[in-house]
């Protein structure tokens, strides 16, 4: 140290001249030690002095230089503060004395420890643990990225997403556990566990199984058919018998009932001959018939029918018929039945009591009419009536046709009422009108045979009718040649009655041609004013246009090969006068520009009629006219330049005034250059180069969130959506709501555990989601559901369906991972 | 039902495919063994050619006409199929949870096995062709992806491509469904088809379908205007003098019948057979199918043609005053009233895929018109005379007109408009229809004529005629009966219903136009056709426009926030230098750096168009080489 300042000293010689000064202005002691003594504090303070120049130590206070009681804090020096403390130099004194071995070896180890920092601010400390803080927790959550991840992508998710084990308890469990109760569960279950129906295996029993084995597919297939025919055939039945039982009219049923009445006697009868004793039972069956008609009082008169007949019966024919037929029916009833005696003829003799009134009662009616037995079918065969009708009703329109065309032609609507019913005649096709008379007459015969065989069946014992019936047979025969004959005429007859109205036609047709002339003339007129004017406005232009357009065609004509066609080939006589309108020479495509050529192989006809065609639109001039559309539109759709010059501005002004070129082009703000039009290159064509704003602003017009360019986002919306263009499947797949939630389920945060437990399971599949889509959802684990308590599934069942959305959207974030895994497994 | 060839006539049978007929539960999986070898051995029998000498030289062609369609309702909405996509390789299979509980060794399934225990024959999804389900993607994607993709982005993509995919190939698969085929007619070796009757026809078809062919005499109201229902089982026919008729054309049931005592111009169902519009002399009126009169909207006034939009329930009219006017039915509004500018207007059809109407000109042009717009959306110059008749087929890609030069010309619609073939005809046809699967009707005078095209999806070649047909009165109205075999002509007689086999779309959608919907099903689609009721604005030219970004809005408003903003927040920041120490940031050294920046990006840029230019040029290379794979010999080639 002393060193330092005795440097320091030498280094500020420049002030010593200074000290010198003071030093002389010190009084001088009046004692020569005090001299010497003053001489030395001197040169002290002179050192001070000198120390104190370096600018550090001036604090440095004076020395003690007496012993004194006190001692005043200020004088209190602090010598050798710089210098450190050495332990050595604490220890020397008592490195001998072997009294402080303990505090020597505290002190040793005192040494030995390194000394402690000074504790960091609280700021810095904060800062710190802030930061290792955000560093663990960032490092924690890394672990839900894929979570999420997988969560944003996934095209749906139902929640809960831990699924309850409702789905696990599979059948078989619910079966063991269930038992039948009722008696009318058990008898199920007995039949069911008879018949070794598989409980858990619903498709087929093992008795079906060898069933099928043992058919071979022909087998299984013709006894399909059989099936199928039965079921066929039972269906048929049923819709005759519903068919039948609408029908309302009583005649048909009545006639129906008769049918049947005899149909089961006749059946009687064979089985009398065969089986004996069923036919007894069958006879029973009709006495018990026959005592229930006599119960039921049907026929006594007494009815509102019955009554209304006796009024009429008076006036009426038929009613008096039916009502004596009534009266017949209930003397029958009423007779009193003959104890049944042994013998069979008793029986027929019955038989004819039951069989014969009904014939001999219309006979006797129908006395007036030719044949008895025709009247008798009248109500079976009501269809040949009408048909031998038809002709005559056609035939009778037919004259009142002649009539009226003689009395009122104008009359439109008469008319039309009369067309509609001769339509009804012709207007089906001539074809299928053939068919169905050909169709129809067997029928109609068909019908009459069965009559007859009904009536011979009847009529055995009586042998006079039978050559009658003969006589009907052929009388009907040749009722249904003339029906055949009418329905003929009535096939020639559309065209025999249009021969009157035909000329009418022919004129309709002429008058129409002129209609249909006059609306080409129409048309035609103002193109041929047209010409008129613009021959005279412009012959010579056009004449050089069409010369340079006829070149231009033949020049192409030249280059491309025309098509020539062959001729069709031609079989028959009608097709050829076909063909000769038809068949034209192909053209190429020409260009619009140009006008048709005349193509010199050309027939002569072909030749007049191109020539005619030439000379009709030489002087319409589309061509030009178009060219001159599209020119204006070009103009119109172009964007005008803006001419700022202000004539008149920093020159003089007044008539004649002219603006410099220079100006003009100073002050003209161009236009700017558009895209090129759509249809530069198109002659023949002019589009249109307007927005359509109306449907601008249907579309969208802004680019959505993840997209940076517009082609991504039409590519994302290029696929329909809706039923019409998707099939179902696709529909519903594109269609199914992002996130499904199941009503009455507690919807519950994801769990960490969960996370931690599967980390790897994310890595491998991040689209597992899509599975869902398909209605296949695996089962989640079992013991999930085992370990469900069954208050929390109550709970579960019974929470009112509804959770908060702000909480589902939470949960979309975060979700149990671990379930979810479990989930999609 | 189906009318079957008969052995004599020449017809071969259409091989039914090698597919073996799939497995019932109970033949079991052992049975490999014999797998009906009879069967095969029979089908074998059946394709082998008839003789020659068994032919009947009466019937030379062969015919499969208008069969039938089944009753039951063929659609796509009910496909109850499990379909997959190619991508989901996991086999679907009913839950698996039914597992025996009781017995603690749990029974596994194996993956093939159902409950029953019966195997699947074919396991896995059916395997569907590309072509296929290419029929069914929406295009490719228009963007190019230059720089790395976010992931959502790219997640959303993904979804987007795998649904595309999916939906396309579970559509193609739902095609099985569709079991009809249409009808053909071939004339027996160099026979001309167009030489055949409509007698030969109804011959050699089948009595259901030969019933389809008839004449209607109706020669005193004049020509008749005819229009089918959507569903093809009902027929309007109106006389031009006054006479209407409704009625069920299959089974010959007449709807309603009257006089409207006034010119008839034109006659249309409506959305349903119940509804439908005439246009009279003056109004166009509304009828129900009892004839009895609903409406008579006088704004709509001396009308001449009338087209029906479907979709849109939309009544398109055009008069005489030269006006093209949309009725919307459903809420009885004029939507638009269109001036044409062309005079009278008395040729109009609609585009069946876009709803845009074409109307025919005397000036020899077609225009183009959607509501929405005043003026023609397009333009064609189609003849040197007036337009007569103007026809869209119904993918909506080819039209045909005809005009008063005696030519018809067939223009493609897909965005050139240019004539693809032209025929001059001696008469030149009043009337073109088109059907389903694009067969071209033009009536010619009392002629009808049918031509068809030589591939599927292509347009008739006007070469050669199909069919003739010649009615007995000059054709007034031609159309095709949709999902029938037929085509109807109302002529100055009357009515003609043509048999043309191969017109009409074999197999029907049963949930959108169903020929043998009872009452309640029409009602209950009709509310279902109303709610997905298309705006008439969104008629345009392309229907696809509504799945587009509307650029020009979106840039409007990109600017305007700019504006707002006063700075782009979307903008990529220019390069700014770093600073740097030691004299190493000098102005100098700044500039430097920012063109080096510059220079990469360009350099970048380049390389990629390069790389893309290469890429196209190694596929021409591809595409070119189609040819035999080169050989060893070839190097002695001269």
């Amino acid at each position: 140290m002393n060193g330092k300042v005795s440097e320091k000293s030498l280094l500020a010689l420049s002030h010593l001249g200074k000290a010198v000064d003071s030093l002389k202005d010190f009084p001088q002691s009046a004692s020569e030690d005090e001299e010497a003594i003053d001489g030395e504090r001197n040169h002290q303070k002179l050192l001070e002095k000198i120390g104190y120049l370096d600018g550090k130590n001036r604090q440095r206070l004076a020395e003690r230089s007496e012993a004194s009681l006190q001692v005043s804090e200020f004088s209190v020096s602090n010598e050798g503060t710089g210098e450190q403390l050495d332990l050595a130099e604490l220890l020397g004194p008592i490195k001998s004395s072997s009294s402080m071995g303990t505090v020597k070896k505290q002190l040793k180890k005192v040494k030995n420890k390194k000394t402690v920092d000074l504790p960091l601010s609280k700021e810095e400390r904060e800062r710190i643990s802030r930061e290792a803080a955000y560093n663990k927790i960032s490092q924690d959550m890394t672990k839900w990225d894929p979570v999420v991840l997988k969560n944003r992508r996934a095209a749906q998710l139902v929640f809960p997403l831990e699924q309850d084990g409702v789905l696990e308890n599979c059948i078989g469990e619910v079966l063991g556990s269930w038992k039948a109760r009722t008696p009318l569960e058990k008898e199920i279950f007995n039949l069911l566990h008879q018949n070794k129906q598989p409980l858990t295996d619903p498709l087929l029993t093992p008795v079906e199984k060898e069933s099928l084995k043992a058919m071979s597919l022909e087998e299984a297939k013709q006894r399909r058919a059989e099936l199928q025919k039965a079921r066929a055939l039972q269906s048929y039945y049923e819709a005759r018998a519903r068919r039948e039982k609408k029908i309302k009219s009583k005649k048909f049923h009545k006639v129906l009932k008769k049918r049947n009445d005899k149909k089961i006697l006749k059946n009687f009868e064979e089985l009398r001959k065969v089986d004996p004793t069923s036919a007894l039972e069958e006879l029973a069956k009709m006495e018990r018939a026959r005592i229930q008609e006599r119960m039921s009082l049907k026929h006594q008169n007494k009815g509102k029918w019955a009554k209304s007949k006796v009024i009429m019966a008076k006036y009426d024919l038929e009613a008096r018929k039916a009502m004596q037929e009534q009266l017949l029916k209930n003397k029958e009833l009423t007779q009193k039945l003959k104890v049944p005696s042994d013998s069979e003829h008793d029986e027929d003799a019955e038989e004819e009591n039951g069989l014969i009134p009904d014939i001999v009662n219309e006979v006797q009616i129908s006395t007036d009419g030719p044949n008895p037995w025709m009247q008798r079918n009248h109500g079976i065969t009501t269809k040949t009536p009408p048909i031998q009708k038809e002709p005559l009703s056609s035939e009778e329109s037919e004259l009142e046709e002649d009539e009226k065309a003689n009395e009122e032609e104008e009359a439109l609507l008469q008319e039309l009422i009369e067309r509609r019913s001769l339509r009804k005649g012709s207007e089906v096709d001539q074809g299928s009108q053939k068919q169905e008379l050909t169709t129809k007459a067997p029928r109609r015969t068909e019908e009459t045979e069965e009559v007859l065989a009904e009536l011979r069946t009847l009529s055995e014992q009586i042998n006079k009718k039978a050559k009658k019936r003969q006589d009907g047979e052929q009388s009907v025969n040749s009722s249904s040649a003339v029906s055949k004959e009418p329905s003929i005429q009535r096939e020639e007859q559309p065209s025999l009655d249009e021969r009157p109205e035909r000329v009418q036609t022919m004129e309709a047709l002429d008058t129409l041609g002129l209609d249909e002339a006059v609306q080409e003339q129409k048309v035609l007129e103002p193109v041929a004013e047209r010409r008129r004017r613009r021959r005279q406005r412009r012959r010579e232009e056009e004449q050089e246009q069409e010369e340079e357009q006829e070149q231009e065609q033949k020049q192409e004509q030249e280059h491309r090969p025309s098509k020539q066609k062959s001729p069709l080939k031609k079989k028959k006589e009608p097709m050829a006068a076909l063909h000769t309108i038809i068949s034209g020479k192909t053209h190429q495509a020409n260009p619009l520009s140009a006008p048709i050529v005349v193509e010199e192989e050309d027939c002569d006809e072909d030749a007049t009629q191109r020539q005619i065609i030439k000379e009709a639109f030489a002087g319409d001039d589309v061509i030009a006219d178009f060219q001159k559309d599209k020119l204006e539109a070009e103009k119109a759709s172009k964007p005008k330049e803006i001419d700022l010059s202000l004539p008149g501005w920093g020159q003089w002004g007044g008539p004649g005034l002219v603006i410099s070129a220079r100006k003009r082009r100073r002050f003209l703000v161009k236009a700017p250059k558009g895209s090129a039009r759509k249809d530069q290159c198109l002659p023949n064509v002019v589009i249109s180069e307007k927005r359509n704003i109306q449907a601008a602003a249907h579309q969208v017009n802004v680019l959505p969130f993840p997209f940076t360019h517009q082609g991504q986002f039409e590519e994302t919306i290029k696929v329909p959506v809706g039923a019409t263009w998707n099939t179902q499947r696709a529909f519903q797949k594109l269609t199914a709501p992002r996130i499904v939630t199941r009503p009455g389920y507690i919807i519950e945060p994801i769990k960490e555990k969960d996370v931690e437990s599967s980390p790897s399971h994310w890595a491998h599949q991040p689209y597992r989601g899509k599975a869902r889509l398909h209605g296949y959802s695996p089962p989640p684990p079992k013991e999930r559901s085992i370990k469900e308590s069954p208050i929390t599934h109550q709970l579960i069942t019974h929470t009112p369906p509804l959770l908060p959305p702000q909480k589902k959207k939470k949960n979309l974030a975060t979700m149990s991972t671990g379930d979810e895994a479990s989930f999609w497994k | 039902m189906e009318a079957a060839p008969k052995p004599g006539s020449g017809a071969h049978v259409k091989g039914q495919g090698k597919k073996q007929k799939p497995r019932r539960y109970w033949e079991g999986g052992n049975d490999e063994a014999h797998p009906l070898p009879d069967k095969g051995s029979k089908r074998k029998w059946e394709e082998r050619p008839q003789p020659k000498d068994a032919q009947v030289p009466k019937k030379p062609k062969q015919i499969r006409e208008p069969r039938p369609k089944q009753k039951q309702e063929l659609s796509s909405k009910q496909t109850q199929k499990v379909l997959r996509s190619k991508q989901t390789q996991k086999v679907l299979r009913p839950k698996q949870n039914l597992k025996d509980c009781n017995s603690d060794q749990k029974q596994e399934l194996k993956p093939n096995q159902t409950l029953s225990g019966a195997q699947d024959p074919f396991p896995g999804p059916a395997p569907v062709s590309e072509n296929a389900v290419n029929k069914f993607r929406r295009g490719g994607s228009k963007f190019v992806t230059k720089q790395p993709l976010k992931l959502v982005t790219k997640d959303k993509l993904k979804v987007a491509a795998s649904e595309e995919e999916e939906t396309s190939v579970r559509a193609a698969r739902a095609e099985l469904l569709l079991s009809e085929e249409p009808g053909f007619l071939e004339g027996e070796d160099g026979e001309d088809t167009a030489t055949i009757h409509q007698s030969d026809i109804v011959e050699a078809v089948d009595i259901a379908s030969a019933a389809k062919h008839f004449d209607l005499n109706l020669h005193q109201f004049g020509p008749y205007r005819l229009n089918y229902s959507r569903t093809g089982r009902h027929l309007a026919l109106g006389g031009r003098r006054g006479h209407v008729a409704t009625f069920d054309w299959i089974t010959k049931k007449l709807m309603c019948e009257i006089n409207v005592m006034e010119a008839v111009r034109d006659i249309r169902f409506l959305h349903t057979e119940t509804l439908f519009a005439v246009a009279q002399k003056r109004w166009l009126h509304i009828y129900d199918n009892q004839g009895i009169e609903l409406h008579c909207v006088r704004r709509c006034d001396r009308v001449t043609r009338l087209e029906f939009l479907p979709f849109h329930f939309l009544l398109a009219t055009a008069s005489e005053t030269g006006f093209l006017t949309y009725l919307d039915v459903s809420v009885g509004k004029i939507v638009a009233s269109l001036m044409a500018r062309a005079g009278r207007l008395d040729v109009m059809t609609q585009n069946p895929h876009n709803a845009v109407i074409h109307l025919g000109h005397s000036n020899g042009t077609v225009s183009l018109w959607c509501p929405a717009m005043k003026e023609p959306v397009v333009k064609i110059l189609c003849h040197r005379g007036g337009v007569r008749a103007v026809a869209v087929d119904s993918s909506g890609t080819y039209m045909a007109t005809s005009g008063l030069d005696h030519q018809v010309k067939i223009f493609d619609l897909r965005g050139k408009y240019q004539p693809l073939t032209a025929r001059a005809l001696p008469q030149g046809a009043g009337h073109l229809a088109f059907s389903q699967r694009g067969l071209l009707a033009g009536g010619m005078g009392d002629v009808v004529t049918i031509w068809r095209g030589q591939g599927q999806g292509g347009f008739p070649s006007l070469d050669q005629p199909y069919l003739t047909h010649r009615p007995h009165g000059h054709i007034h109205s031609l159309q095709f009966c949709p999902f029938e075999d037929v085509l109807g002509a109302g002529h100055s007689r009357g009515f003609t219903s043509i048999l043309v086999p191969g017109a009409g779309e074999p197999n029907f959608d049963g949930l959108e136009s169903n020929p043998y919907r009872s009452r309640k099903q029409r009602q209950e689609w009709e509310v279902k056709a109303l709610m997905e009721k298309i705006p008439a604005e969104l008629i345009g030219l392309d229907p696809r426009n509504l799945g587009e970004i509307d650029v020009i809005s979106l840039e409007q408003k990109k600017k305007e926030r700019v504006e707002r903003l006063g700075f782009d927040p979307e903008a990529k920041a220019p390069f700014q230098p770093k600073q740097k120490k030691k004299g190493r940031s000098s102005t100098a050294n700044l500039v430097k750096r920012k063109i080096k920046v510059k220079d990469q990006e360009h350099r970048e840029q380049v390389r990629q168009s390069l790389q893309q230019q290469q890429q196209q040029q190694k596929k021409l290379q591809t595409s070119q080489s189609t040819g035999p794979p080169p050989s060893a010999l070839d190097r002695f080639k001269r």
